[in-house]
């Protein structure tokens, strides 16, 4: 399946993109798409658990995902 | 109960009045605005960035449960986006309620609630010319 990953800010910079394409088992959870983005180059950068939104709502690592869904990986937050 | 993601400047006394009525005996202004320095470094100017879509949902969200729990739903919060020159207002947030400390304890909760979770992000322009993410997570409580 093929789901959309979101990059905001710091995140954004070290990966040089502010979206992406990720291709995950049938399955697969917020953790393993986070280990694929990791891999990119500059993605080590990222921590191994981010905080993260599924369609638009803070999703934990174990949520399972499904084909079209919007990934944000989120960098700590700054409002205010 | 009203709140919104801008780009535009925020009119503080526009939102106290959105807050008013005769029933409520204390109006709370609460303005966020742009320092000249952090962790002593001088700073010019703040970028505010977003997820945008989620940030208003989240912010909507967080109106809503201040609201429940604090019993009033005269709350207006707009939040800025974009570059901000020092002194302007990232943050506005008017209430009002019967009772002083009810009104003063949903403005200060909505504002820790906004800080803890909504998908903004800021980038702060330093004096040397140098820029960086501000990363709240970093800091000791004193620096909130």
């Amino acid at each position: 399946m093929t789901i959309t990953a979101l990059l905001f800010a710091s995140y954004a910079d070290v990966l040089g993109r502010t979206s992406l394409d990720l291709t995950l088992g049938p399955g697969a959870t917020v953790r393993d798409a986070i280990q694929q983005i990791r891999a990119l180059p500059g993605g080590e950068r990222l921590p191994p658990a981010p905080l993260v939104a599924v369609n638009l709502e803070y999703a934990s690592a174990e949520r399972r995902l499904a084909p079209g869904d919007e990934l944000a990986v989120i960098p700590p937050v700054a409002g205010g | 109960m009203r709140s919104a993601i801008v780009t535009q400047p925020v009119n503080a006394a526009a939102l106290l009045t959105e807050v008013a009525s005769t029933a409520n005996g204390a109006l709370i202004l609460f303005v966020g605005t742009v320092r000249d320095e952090n962790d002593g470094r001088p700073v010019l100017g703040i970028e505010y960035s977003a997820y945008a879509e989620m940030a208003e949902r989240e912010l909507a969200a967080i109106v809503a449960e201040t609201a429940a729990r604090f019993g009033t739903s005269d709350i207006v919060v707009e939040h800025r986006l974009g570059t901000l020159e020092l002194g302007e207002a990232s943050v506005v947030i008017a209430v009002g309620h019967a009772r002083r400390a009810v009104a003063y304890d949903a403005s200060r909760h909505l504002l820790e609630e906004l800080k803890r979770r909504l998908p903004v992000w800021k980038r702060e322009g330093y004096a040397d010319g140098s820029r960086e993410w501000v990363d709240p997570s970093a800091h000791t409580p004193a620096h909130r």
